[in-house]
């Protein structure tokens, strides 16, 4: 393995102060509802969430990694994904949910990273477009951007989860670790929409769809989502 | 109401003043940022509550809190009619108070922006941490100046305690004062102790029941944002 980009490192630590942490991607409804009370069950949310919003994450990182190195005359493009995500997004609460990390994301990023691209995306990104903007201001490309946005659709759901139930976090960081060839290959499809001809997947959950909704409505909320 | 013998009405000299991003402090583009932590129960939101009433008919202002898991604070401070429900938000913290305003204050910089962008100019804005331990601090980045909210009834030993929120606040409160008879709490302790853990930093003793308007703590934090506003205004060395 060639040696890895520190900053690359930094843009993926949790500790990066991005507002990810009051996220739980519709994590806290799904113990709310029952659905999630033990590893067993995370494991296979994370995997379900991994497959879909974490794919069409991972995509749209990399399709904007691609498209803000053009600068300017990319604006078009970055508007037509931003319309592609909310397409893919039906529910309203993790349309605000995305875009509100989306800001927090790029607030770190200007100041970790300064570089025009970030004023590309508006004020209020969707969080992959900004993942992707903020990993070429790290010196990263598409590629990295994808892997990125594939890891953090379930480490901040599996942070929550520990949090929530109190579950071990050395047995939810083995699920997770063992998450990882699945990462890496939704990652490498992700990757893939770099290249504008590839067609944006459109995997879609209806159930987080419902429990981004649900959390919305709940009396009782730990987490904006 | 029961004051510190040796109260000092001006801010704490050493307060880092005017290290938030965004823009200069006192250049009008945005407010007088107070951070209210302290442990749950000792009586924040009735201190927000009281500040506003006292200070709204003079100053503009917003609140922003962060419950611990429901908006019962906020909800409070629209229903107490001491601010308009339309300048209080309240945001999630993720079962991590003092994170959302200390390491990662994302969430309540973009409450703070957003207030002071809908209702410019805008003098103050209050920011209400959830209850948390005594190692409760603001980061700078989020306000100018801290007060840290304890209470009588939580044991006259608390000052002795310290951790960073008795001990670097820019104001300690000592809270329902009007109780230590009644839980056994010795002020004078309370005072003894809360200074030589602070070195002399100022503390308000106070009791909202027999002071409803916290006048001591609405006098610092007039005092606080003046001093805000000269260092603003002075030439830069």
């Amino acid at each position: 393995m060639t040696s890895l980009p520190s900053a690359l490192l930094l843009l993926a630590d949790s500790r990066l102060p991005a507002g990810g942490h009051a996220h739980s991607g519709g994590l806290a409804a799904a113990v709310a509802d029952g659905a999630v009370h033990d590893e067993r069950t995370l494991a296979a949310f994370l995997s379900g969430r991994l497959r879909t919003a974490g794919l069409v994450a991972s995509a749209a990182a990399a399709r904007a990694a691609a498209l803000v190195v053009s600068g300017p005359s990319a604006a078009d493009t970055l508007d037509e994904l931003d319309a592609e995500l909310d397409a893919r997004t039906p529910s309203p609460a993790a349309r605000a949910a995305s875009r509100a990390q989306g800001r927090g994301l790029l607030r770190a990023a200007s100041a970790a990273w300064p570089s025009p691209v970030h004023a590309l995306l508006g004020p209020r990104p969707h969080a992959p477009c900004a993942l992707g903007g903020a990993a070429v201001a790290a010196g990263a490309g598409p590629a990295e951007a994808a892997t990125l946005a594939a890891l953090a659709s379930v480490t901040g759901p599996a942070s929550a989860a520990v949090r929530l139930l109190g579950l071990d976090p050395l047995g939810v960081t083995r699920r997770l670790a063992g998450l990882a060839a699945d990462v890496d290959a939704v990652a490498a499809q992700g990757a893939r929409c770099a290249d504008l001809d590839v067609p944006l997947p459109a995997a879609s959950a209806p159930l987080l769809d419902l429990l981004a909704q649900a959390h919305a409505r709940a009396d009782v909320r730990l987490f904006a989502s | 109401m029961h004051r510190h013998p040796d109260l000092h009405l001006a801010p704490h000299e050493s307060s880092d003043l005017g290290t938030a991003p965004g823009s200069a402090p006192g250049s009008g583009a945005r407010a007088f940022r107070v951070g209210v932590g302290g442990p749950v129960g000792s009586g924040k939101t009735a201190l927000v509550a009281a500040l506003c009433r006292t200070l709204g008919p003079t100053l503009e202002l917003a609140v922003v809190t962060n419950d611990i898991y429901t908006t019962e604070d906020a909800d409070f401070l629209r229903r107490s009619g001491a601010v308009a429900p339309e300048r209080v938000a309240a945001v999630e913290t993720g079962c991590c108070p003092h994170t959302a305003v200390r390491d990662d204050i994302t969430a309540n910089l973009d409450a703070v922006e957003e207030l002071e962008a809908r209702w410019s100019p805008l003098d103050l804005v209050l920011v209400e941490s959830g209850g948390d331990n005594l190692t409760m601090t603001f980061s700078r980045g989020l306000v100018d100046v801290q007060l840290f909210v304890i209470d009588v009834a939580g044991g006259d030993k608390v000052p002795r305690k310290g951790g960073p929120g008795v001990t670097t606040s820019d104001l300690l409160v000592v809270n329902k004062t009007d109780l230590a008879d009644r839980v056994g709490a010795d002020l004078s302790v309370m005072a003894r102790d809360a200074d030589r853990m602070r070195t002399g930093a100022p503390v308000a003793f106070t009791s909202l029941t027999q002071d409803p308007a916290a006048t001591a703590v609405a006098a610092w934090l007039t005092a606080a944002r003046q001093a805000w506003r000269t260092r603003a205004a002075a030439p830069v060395a």
